[in-house]
């Protein structure tokens, strides 16, 4: 008797504080997964597997969350253009809403970290100059200061950031693709993430303050101009010199 | 009515004339400018690469007088409120916020300090060409060793300066150098931490490091610099130019122009062009953008941190150099000591004392003021050939990450590369060099010898085949022959026309690179002609 009390108590307990995803919302998901489950068993299945359970050559996605699928396909990175020390940004070859579907059916394996939602108030209450003294704690030592990209070993590489949209950013961050670590919300808070996403935007995006910015990189290119422009430049000028007189 | 003759005309002399007149009569100056203005300075093209490094000197000097007074050298913190808005309510030293401020919010100040900059890759970039011309062509060897010696110091010197004028704005890239700087100096042995500790007055980053570096890169290195400028520039007037051998020319005479007009006019001709290039880079290439790189903090750093391009090779040779920590007698000696204090003093003192070590192998004791081709020295030109390449791997091995992201290549690689090229590249350039000058000296006695080959071909009653030569022709001269350096030369009177410009030029390279046709059988007697007596 008691045990029936308690379960029909459970079960009044449950309807009333049940998730409130109407049946519009929860067939749409439904439709979501099924999409990107036929997308995914055509484009991912031969390395991830048939479950998402990975295999030889390719990760589980059991677990990655939405954010990892974003990431991962919006920059082009998956599907694997050629194996090698590491996935490259290129174009994407999915749609956003493809991309989203297949997110939908990696999400539906199993949790993970959500793709972020950045909305334009918090945009730009973000703090520029605190996004860049975080990003010179915490990325520069790979990203270099400017956000040009830098080598790592054997052949992987911290990319250039000029191209990484403030979502793609903050899904790296919480999701810590290929050789980088995982900035978590314990580490880096969403304002601070998204600040950080700011400064970057920002650095990639506002002109070179003095001229041509020799890709950012400072005293290599810097080297190179000044002795092929600079001294090349100057020495023909001594050759046209010492040709206007006999010699 | 009776006419009064007209006064009798006096020519008045000019304001030029005049103020000669007046200096000569209160000081005497009449005599020393004469003899002065009547030298005589050689033409050849590659002896104006000198002049890029005096005239980049000299728009250092204008425009770092301009940024001084801007600059504030200072440790003192403060958060920044200026107009560059990605750094407002940062916290960071005076220096590096006046440093903004020159950017930002200053007239002109950005580009001041990016020709200031510029002007400073390209001084010791012509410091080094200028160097490789004087090796090449012997123009050390005696009576021109102090001045070869004096000219390694302003090399050194200029380095020195280039990086504490970097190091001032205090940003991450110039601050992580500096972490550099004091750890080479806590490398070395017994006396490093006292050595660190001297330099930046106590412990990483110290207090007042900037005001003492400031010092030292607008009133200690520049005042150096000068004077060994001058003393450069003195024993140059004094010893006279070196000029290769050519019709009319001897090792006792100059052939050229007058310092005035025409040596004057070209020189300050060449000095606008060299504004001019300095100008176009500092207008149009933006050069150490301090602002993106960020205020200096001790727990950053950012990646590809590079020096500018003369500690470049440092930078390589760090890279390169295995990691390898010797520990006894209750001391450390770490592995940067090496590849940065150790190798280039091995480097600087070799090229210091290159001259002496070349006379002492040939035995050759004779005063020389007639150049010598490269080919006509091959084992020196080698040796110039080998220190280049190890420089070179060194160089590139400094941006070799860099290199390694532009490029898609192994960064590893890249390591392992420089240092089996450093290894192995140098002897075989020195080798195929040497050999290449062998050639080239025989192919030039071989004309000199049979002639030229016409082109003719005849055929012998007997059914061969012979070419024709022809003997040379003598060479015509381009200046008459000249008795002393007195002298000046009639200009040339067709140099406009485009078809002689071009060859002219062509002319130009050709006598140092390629072998040149019109170069007379040697003539005996004069031991200049002889390279390389003893090797």
């Amino acid at each position: 008797m008691v045990l029936l009390v308690a379960l029909a108590a459970t079960g009044v307990l449950w309807t009333a504080f049940a998730p409130r995803g109407t049946a519009e919302d929860t067939a749409a998901t439904n439709e979501a997964v099924r999409a990107g489950r036929a997308l995914y068993l055509q484009g991912c299945s031969s390395c991830h597997g048939l479950q998402g359970q990975g295999g030889n050559q390719a990760p589980s996605l059991i677990g990655v969350g939405s954010a990892a699928v974003d990431f991962q396909v919006s920059t082009g990175r998956m599907p694997l253009a050629a194996p090698g020390a590491q996935a490259k940004r290129k174009d994407p070859i999915y749609s956003q809403t493809q991309i989203d579907q297949l997110a939908a059916y990696i999400d539906s394996l199993g949790g993970g970290p959500r793709k972020p939602v950045i909305d334009e108030a918090e945009w730009n209450d973000a703090d520029l100059a605190h996004g860049g003294e975080l990003y010179r704690a915490n990325c520069a030592q790979c990203h270099q200061a400017a956000g040009a990209g830098a080598p790592l070993t054997y052949g992987k590489y911290a990319p250039d950031l000029s191209h990484a949209t403030p979502t793609q950013i903050i899904e790296a961050m919480r999701t810590g693709p290929e050789s980088m670590p995982l900035f978590g919300p314990g580490q880096v808070d969403e304002a601070d993430a998204v600040a950080i996403a700011k400064y970057i935007r920002h650095v990639s995006e506002a002109p070179a303050a003095g001229g041509h910015g020799l890709g950012k990189y400072g005293p290599v290119p810097e080297g190179l101009l000044a002795w092929l422009v600079g001294i090349g430049g100057l020495l023909a000028v001594c050759l046209w010199i010492g040709a206007r007189q006999k010699v | 009515m009776t006419t009064v003759p007209p006064p009798p005309l006096v020519k008045r002399p000019g304001p030029v004339r005049a103020l000669n007149r007046a200096a000569d009569e209160r000081f005497g100056t009449q005599g020393a400018l004469r003899r002065n203005l009547n030298k005589v300075f050689p033409d050849h093209w590659s002896f104006m690469i000198g002049e890029i490094a005096l005239y980049s000197f000299v728009i250092l000097v204008l425009t770092g007088i301009y940024l001084t007074l801007f600059f504030d050298p200072s440790n003192t913190e403060v958060v920044y409120d200026g107009s560059y808005v990605p750094l407002k309510g940062v916290e960071m030293s005076r220096a590096y916020a006046s440093t903004l401020e020159i950017s930002f919010d200053t007239r002109a100040g950005l580009v001041f300090r990016q020709i200031h900059h510029w002007a400073a890759l390209l001084f010791v970039a012509s410091i080094l060409v200028h160097l490789m011309r004087v090796f090449f062509t012997g123009a050390f060897r005696k009576p021109r060793e102090v001045n070869w010696l004096i000219g390694v110091g302003l090399f050194v010197l200029g380095i020195l300066e280039g990086f504490a004028g970097y190091s001032l704005p205090d940003d991450l890239l110039s601050g992580t150098g500096l972490r550099i700087a004091s750890s080479i100096a806590q490398s070395i042995p017994v006396v490093g931490t006292w050595a660190s500790f001297l330099v930046f007055n106590g412990e990483w980053p110290g207090e007042n490091f900037i005001p003492r570096l400031y010092v030292v890169h607008i009133l200690l290195v520049p005042g150096i610099l000068l004077a060994l400028i001058g003393a450069h520039l003195g024993i140059l007037w004094h010893q006279k130019h070196t000029d290769f051998p050519g019709p009319g020319k001897t090792e006792h005479n100059v052939v050229g122009h007058r310092v005035f007009p025409v040596f004057a006019a070209k020189s300050s001709g060449f000095f606008m062009l060299v504004f001019a290039m300095l100008a176009l880079l500092g207008g149009l290439a933006q050069i150490n953008p301090i602002w993106a790189f960020g205020p200096y903090d001790p727990a950053n750093v950012s990646s590809a941190s590079q020096p500018d391009w003369y500690i470049g090779f440092l930078d390589g040779s760090t890279r390169l150099f295995p990691p390898w920590e010797f520990r006894g007698l209750g001391h450390t000696v770490p592995a940067v000591f090496w590849p940065t204090l150790i190798l280039p003093g091995i480097l600087f003192t070799l090229l210091a004392v290159y001259p002496f070590i070349e006379a002492k192998v040939t035995g050759d004791k004779e005063s020389h003021n007639l150049l010598q081709r490269p080919r006509e020295a091959p084992t020196r030109t080698g040796l110039g050939a080998f220190a280049i390449t190890f420089y070179l791997v060194l160089w590139i091995s400094g941006g070799n990450d860099v290199i390694a992201k532009t490029f898609d290549i192994s960064l590893n690689a890249m390591t392992w590369a420089g240092r089996v090229g450093a290894i192995v590249l140098p002897p075989i350039v020195f080798y195929l060099t040497r050999k290449l000058c062998i050639h080239l000296q025989e192919r030039d006695r071989e004309i000199a010898e049979h002639g030229i080959e016409t082109g003719i071909i005849q055929q012998l009653p007997n059914g061969e085949f012979v070419e024709e030569h022809r003997p040379k022709l003598p060479p015509v001269p381009d200046h008459p022959r000249v008795p002393t350096d007195r002298v000046a030369l009639p200009s040339a009177g067709d140099g406009h026309a485009k078809g002689a410009l071009v060859r002219r030029a062509g002319r130009a390279v050709s006598g140092f690179f390629v072998e040149e046709e019109e170069r007379q059988p040697e003539p005996t007697g004069s031991s200049s002609q002889h390279p390389e007596g003893g090797h």
